[in-house]
């Protein structure tokens, strides 16, 4: 497949505007600018584009709750806060390609009335930081941001805010707390953020990949688009592939590709000719799936049918030598110090969960630890504030049904035989 | 309180958003760079150029795991275990650190050269394990490489 959201990256100036426009950058901010509001909205309708955070929420939907609340100004924000263990796709886009970003946002500022943006960028990426400002700056110098974009009145304004290394701020509510100088605390969600967002605004959160993929929409046409990927859910997708494959990276693919083609066509395969034993598809938050079960699409809708979710697309790929408990356990501990205490299932649960863990772990497992495990990731599902605590909840859960002999193991011989 | 220039620097900020609030993590951001880490006098400072109460400054500044409440040597050293950096090695690499510069996880060398930051995933699992040495990246890392990286920073 041609490579869009990947386009140029080679060229080691890749970032700067000039080579931008000379690889045509910036020709589909004019075009939506001729097509009009409400026809870049129809096209966005037509291509069936979901959001690329995560939730595969339907783009045009969003748009369209945020569009019809009359209330102004209206915000844009991107989400950069990239932090789900296993994912580092956005980040060839933020530093080698971060005007796709910019003309992205500037043509969704343009269809949704937003007239100020901010990029919500992750504290652990600081090089995309200086990388975004220069290029920030290059396209006010250009007349693509500012009061009066392409001379034609168009005023969007953009700048960088930048989080400090917590998980929880990819939540679009803590995100938006986050913005707001807060802890980043979800919110109670009604009124949801395209009504009642950031400063009680209106306002639109999405992923740095969803945003970039919005030239490439305007260039082909939402029909076009709609034909790449799978029906359900269209469009390249970003897969960042690691651990144990021979070819570890980020890899521009049409949505809906067999996990297993991801892994062994464009990732050579098991590191070292090793054997594989499972599979994390979509970033640590993801139900883990065993080595006989990869032969599945990689799409919003079709990985909840193989046992887990599509995630952000971070396929976390592990050989025979990797020890689930172990895994489990670094999960769980990654949980509970990400946990923003608010709600008590995940505080509480994250806590207990990554205790057990240990023991077992370490050879100090009770009898019926995994049953323990069990009940308190049961209680937890579906009863925490925000995603986050499900996610702890469902890696624990989907661990224990696919590898429950290594957790019988470690508790048996008191010990890890990894 | 801050000079004038950092003052000015903030002054900068707080127009990008509707209200001053929301100029708090850059604020805490350039109190860090200004005091290396964020004292009291620190979180003052913030508290004083925003005109916001200090417990909501300290409240704001305790969540974030990168705004630092004590003193760090003089390079920062951010190494990721999380799964993707774990099952290639990078809590050899945490006890290697140990070994070869005494420096305990979450812990600052004995010369006060360097601290040692354990960190949930810095976004290069495709190059794991790697660490972030003060703002530069480090990737694909082994016991061997890891030693001639840190010699760069005395």
């Amino acid at each position: 497949m041609e490579k869009f959201l990947l386009r140029n990256i080679d060229n080691p100036n890749s970032s700067d505007i000039k080579e931008y426009i000379k690889a045509g950058g910036y020709k589909n901010l004019s075009r939506a600018v001729g097509m009009g509001q409400d026809d870049v909205m129809e096209e966005i309708n037509k291509s069936g584009l979901r959001g690329r955070g995560g939730a595969g929420f339907p783009t045009a939907m969003k748009w369209k709750f945020a569009k019809a609340d009359p209330k102004f100004p209206k915000y844009l924000i991107c989400n950069a806060d990239e932090g789900e263990p296993g994912t580092f796709k956005d980040r060839p886009i933020l530093e080698k390609n971060p005007h796709l970003l910019i003309e992205g946002m500037v043509i969704s500022g343009y269809v949704l009335g937003a007239e100020f943006g901010y990029i919500y960028l992750r504290g652990e990426y600081p090089a995309a930081r200086d990388i975004l400002d220069a290029a920030i700056a290059q396209a006010y110098k250009d007349n693509f941001l500012g009061d009066n974009i392409l001379g034609k009145g168009i005023k969007f304004h953009l700048s960088v805010h930048q989080g400090a290394g917590a998980y929880i701020c990819g939540e679009e509510t803590a995100l938006i707390e986050s913005i707001e100088g807060k802890k980043g605390q979800p919110r109670t969600k009604p009124p949801f953020p395209v009504n009642v967002g950031a400063w009680d605004m209106p306002t639109i959160v999405n992923n740095v990949e969803t945003l970039s993929n919005l030239p490439l929409l305007i260039e082909i046409g939402g029909e076009a688009y709609a034909k790449i990927g799978s029906e359900e859910c269209p469009g390249p997708k970003l897969f960042c592939v690691s651990g144990h494959v021979e070819n570890p990276g980020v890899y521009e693919l049409p949505m809906g590709i067999s996990l297993k083609d991801i892994i062994y066509e464009h990732c050579g395969g098991i590191k070292d000719n090793a054997k594989l034993k499972a599979v994390i598809p979509g970033g640590i938050s993801t139900p883990v799936l065993p080595a006989d079960s990869i032969d599945c699409a990689m799409d919003f809708v079709a990985m909840p049918k193989a046992g887990s979710m599509l995630g952000s697309g971070a396929v976390i790929v592990m050989d025979e030598s990797v020890c689930m408990v172990k895994v489990t356990y670094r999960a769980l501990r990654f949980f509970e110090h990400e946990s923003c205490g608010k709600c008590v299932p995940c505080r509480e649960g994250t806590d207990w969960l990554r205790k057990i863990l240990e023991r077992i772990e370490h050879g100090k497992g009770r009898k019926g630890d995994i049953e323990l495990l069990s009940d308190v990731a049961g209680v937890m599902y579906g009863r925490t504030f925000c995603p986050l605590g499900d996610g702890a909840a469902g890696v624990v859960l989907a661990m224990i049904k696919h590898f429950r002999n290594e957790f019988e193991e470690h508790i048996n011989t008191k010990k890890c035989k990894y | 309180m801050f000079n004038e220039a950092v003052i000015k620097e903030i002054d900068e900020i707080r127009v990008k958003y509707p209200d001053r609030k929301s100029a708090l993590l850059p604020a805490l951001y350039i109190a860090q760079r200004e005091f290396g880490w964020l004292s009291n006098e620190a979180m003052s400072c913030v508290s004083e150029t925003l005109n916001l109460p200090e417990a909501f400054v300290r409240g704001t500044a305790s969540f974030y795991s990168m705004f630092r409440h004590k003193e760090v040597g003089r390079h920062l050293i951010q190494l990721c275990t999380n799964v993707s950096c774990m099952i290639l090695g990078a809590e050899r690499l945490i006890d290697f650190l140990n070994t070869k510069y005494g420096i305990q996880k979450n812990g600052t060398s004995e010369d006060g050269r360097f601290s040692l930051v354990e960190m949930e995933c810095i976004g290069a699992c495709g190059t794991a394990p790697a660490m972030l040495v003060d703002t530069d990246f480090y990737e694909d890392l082994t016991e061997e490489n890891i030693v001639g990286i840190l010699e760069q920073y005395k």
